[in-house]
């Protein structure tokens, strides 16, 4: 990581440790931490960090955006801070100038379509979008006959039924009615749905990563500490290979999710083999790590890590519920598989090797 | 943090690009040329001595190694190319891969330079096959357990005791094994083992082979009767062998060949379900995909690591740890995924024995080279759980 990435990603940890640190969040019921943290993160440019100044935003790079992604993950941030990234960034595609305030992006998954007709206006129904809830505007990657195109909806203009994740985080269904966008501009040539969804996969792999290394942060300082059976429960030796396990899932998590942000920070567009293999794989294999290093984690804990008191769930439960957005594992599984296969058996290796 | 697990998004340099296309064009000749099959996972079966020699050759064996020695001065990463190269190929490298990987960087720290001139060069040029002798009947996982005895002499060291699981003993030219100085002292029950130099094929030294379930004799008991080891074979510090066996670890741990030992059943399955899988060929295939590409990103990510001169100890063991675990379970997960392959599918037959043949190694993959047990313990040290 060179200097400045650290230095915006130092940033934003200050910020989390500040005004969202795990237990006081737990604490606080009725939700007040968030009005200061959006505000601290808005005042340090973070949400627009992948807008340039000149569309309004703090132009930060993608490494030092994703850097900050996976902090965000680290400290299991429940505000919209990495939607309104993803959204500012798909507006920047079109040259779009961002909006203050909180954003977040439709669809939200690649089986859901917005198509823009012919009049002008958006149709179409999105489920599991995140915070839609919270967010002023929605940026819209909509689907015409000829090509994509980005749009910027106020979100008042559609109907939102509202959801909630399994760690109750909003994610919402968005349902556009012949809205009209207050912004609306064609996407570059090579930018699709496809495009927005591995952006996203990557962003919420990140996150996943960030929650395991978290998890297995908490899970060997508790180890450390309780006492069974008169000795800490990390002498034991069934507990120390459940922790190396998480370690390892935690790693792999890790692995897959810095390799494909850097794949994304080094290719020139997301139609190639890389991106794809990349992106895919990391939003596969930090999904299963969230299930398993989830498990251990709980493991580890017991019943206290079961309670709404400790504060394991705020990372285990969004770890699986990120497992969902921007195409689950097993969506993304068969569509690399197809693509494998119709490649052929002696072009696997050489596809793996390629990276 | 407790833990902070670094794996850095390493990318192999350019210069790989164009050393992996002269491995597969070399590797596609050997195989016109009947030397071994690509489809056939049980090379160890093959020796080819001649294969290692052509290998050699080429400058693919001691990569990293000073030129004074027969090396070649070039990265781990692009010994990591050939490696990987060679093992998906299923070339039969077992004549060479274990001096190159092992034996030789112990002999580079620890000979006398005589030895390194006599013995470094031949191992590049694919000339000798080097064997480890750690385990023994009692001691396997618990290396310090060691009894077979290095009594001095004048002038050397007779060696009386067991060695066993020793794989290739039974053509190896020579063997890197640790014998028993001194008793271990209650401070410090490593304490006590040094590490030798074996000629093999001389006087006291009987190679028994030992059949494995696979049906194949790989790997050997190697008996000790009073053989004379010179005083200029001892490598390292006397009873000191304990503080050496560890640097070397990394390198061996997260190499290619601790997730790849299977991967060939992978490939023949995408041939067998065809260009238009079903829904869950193409899932099953997609995960497992998904997951090789992640170790491998995890396994040059340590490479990278090693080569920039950090030491990512809990890094390589956990590499190790979750790549054998994976490569054990990878011929039962395409044989679920095979089960609805139709009849008549062309290699049919050749993933069947494929199958057969990797699910019968399976169970030694979490067992050679340090036991997953092993691995997990260091892996909860370096978390600061012991």
């Amino acid at each position: 990581m060179s200097e400045s990435e650290n230095i915006v990603v130092e940033t934003a940890e200050k910020i989390f440790a500040d005004l969202a640190d795990a237990q006081e969040v737990n604490r606080d019921k009725k939700g007040e931490w968030k009005a200061s943290l959006w505000k601290a993160l808005t005042e340090a440019g973070l949400p627009l960090s992948w807008v340039d100044e000149d569309l309004g935003g703090s132009g930060a790079s993608l490494a030092e955006g994703f850097g900050v992604i996976g902090a965000a993950g680290r400290f299991a941030i429940a505000v919209p801070l990495v939607e309104t990234m993803l959204a500012g960034w798909l507006l920047a595609q079109a040259k779009i100038a961002a909006p203050e305030g909180e954003m977040t992006v439709a669809p939200a998954s690649p089986r859901d379509r917005i198509t823009l007709d012919g009049d002008g206006t958006l149709s179409g129904r999105c489920r599991g979008v995140p915070f839609a809830k919270a967010a002023r505007h929605v940026a819209v990657l909509a689907t015409a006959a000829n090509g994509a195109s980005i749009a910027l909806v106020e979100a008042g203009a559609a109907r939102i039924e509202p959801g909630l994740t399994l760690a109750n985080d909003s994610s919402d269904t968005v349902i556009f009615d012949k809205v009209k966008p207050a912004t609306v501009k064609p996407a570059p040539r090579g930018f699709d749905q496809t495009a927005l969804m591995l952006m996203g996969g990557v962003v919420r792999s990140l996150q996943i990563a960030g929650a395991l290394e978290s998890m297995l942060d908490i899970s060997v300082r508790y180890s450390n500490e309780r006492v069974a059976f008169e000795k800490k429960i990390s002498k034991f030796q069934a507990v120390q290979h459940n922790l190396a396990r998480l370690a390892g899932e935690s790693a792999a998590a890790l692995a897959a999710a810095t390799s494909a942000a850097d794949a994304i920070v080094t290719a020139a567009d997301f139609a190639g083999d890389a991106v794809f293999l990349e992106a895919v794989a990391a939003k596969i294999r930090c999904s299963e790590a969230a299930e398993k290093g989830g498990a251990i984690a709980h493991q580890v804990h017991g019943a206290i890590g079961f309670t709404i008191e400790h504060i394991l769930h705020r990372y285990s439960l969004r770890a699986l519920s990120w497992r969902d957005d921007f195409g689950s594992e097993s969506y993304w599984a068969v569509k690399l598989g197809e693509r494998v296969a119709a490649r052929g058996a002696d072009e696997l290796w050489p596809l793996v090797a390629s990276r | 943090m407790t833990a902070a697990l670094r794996f850095d998004p390493i990318r192999l340099p350019e210069k790989c690009r164009q050393l992996r296309k002269e491995v597969r064009a070399f590797l596609a000749e050997e195989i016109a040329a009947g030397t071994f099959s690509p489809f056939k996972p049980n090379r160890e079966d093959t020796d080819v001595p001649a294969f290692s020699r052509k290998v050699g050759e080429r400058g693919w064996i001691g990569m990293t190694w000073p030129k004074k020695y027969g090396g070649h001065e070039r990265s781990f990463l692009e010994r990591y190319v050939v490696t990987e190269e060679m093992r998906v190929a299923n070339a039969p490298t077992r004549r060479f891969f274990v001096a190159d990987r092992q034996s030789g960087p112990i002999l580079l720290k620890y000979a006398p330079e005589h030895i390194k001139m006599d013995i470094l060069p031949r191992i590049c040029r694919g000339e000798i096959c080097f064997a480890i002798g750690m385990s023994e009947p009692n001691s396997g996982s618990d290396l310090f357990a060691a009894k077979t005895r290095a009594t001095k002499t004048e002038g050397g060291y007779l060696i009386n005791g067991t060695k066993i699981w020793t794989s290739s003993a039974h053509i190896a030219d020579y063997m890197i094994a640790i014998f028993r100085t001194s008793q271990p002292t209650k401070e410090n029950r490593r304490h006590g083992l040094t590490q030798f130099l074996v000629k093999m094929k001389q006087p006291g030294i009987q190679v028994n082979p030992i059949g494995q379930i696979t049906g194949q004799y790989e790997f050997n008991e190697v008996v000790f009767t009073d053989h004379f080891i010179p005083d200029d074979h001892v490598l390292g510090e006397i009873d000191g062998a304990w503080k050496q066996a560890t640097s070397e670890l990394a390198y061996e741990r997260s190499g290619p060949e601790r997730f790849l030992e299977t991967y060939y059943v992978l490939t023949e399955l995408v041939r067998a379900v065809g260009p238009e899988p079903d829904t869950r060929a193409a899932e099953g295939i997609g995960r497992l995909v998904a997951q090789v590409h992640t170790m491998r990103r995890m396994s040059v990510s340590v490479a990278g690591m090693l080569q920039a001169g950090k030491e990512p100890v809990v890094e390589a063991s956990i590499v190790k740890d979750i790549g054998t675990v994976w490569e054990q379970q990878l011929p039962h997960r395409v044989r679920e995924l095979a089960a609805f392959v139709e009849e008549e599918v062309g290699n049919r037959e050749t993933l069947e024995q494929q199958l057969s043949f990797a699910i019968k190694t399976a169970p030694k993959l979490t067992i050679q080279g340090g036991t997953t047990e092993v691995l997990r313990g260091i892996i909860a040290r370096g978390l600061g759980l012991r």
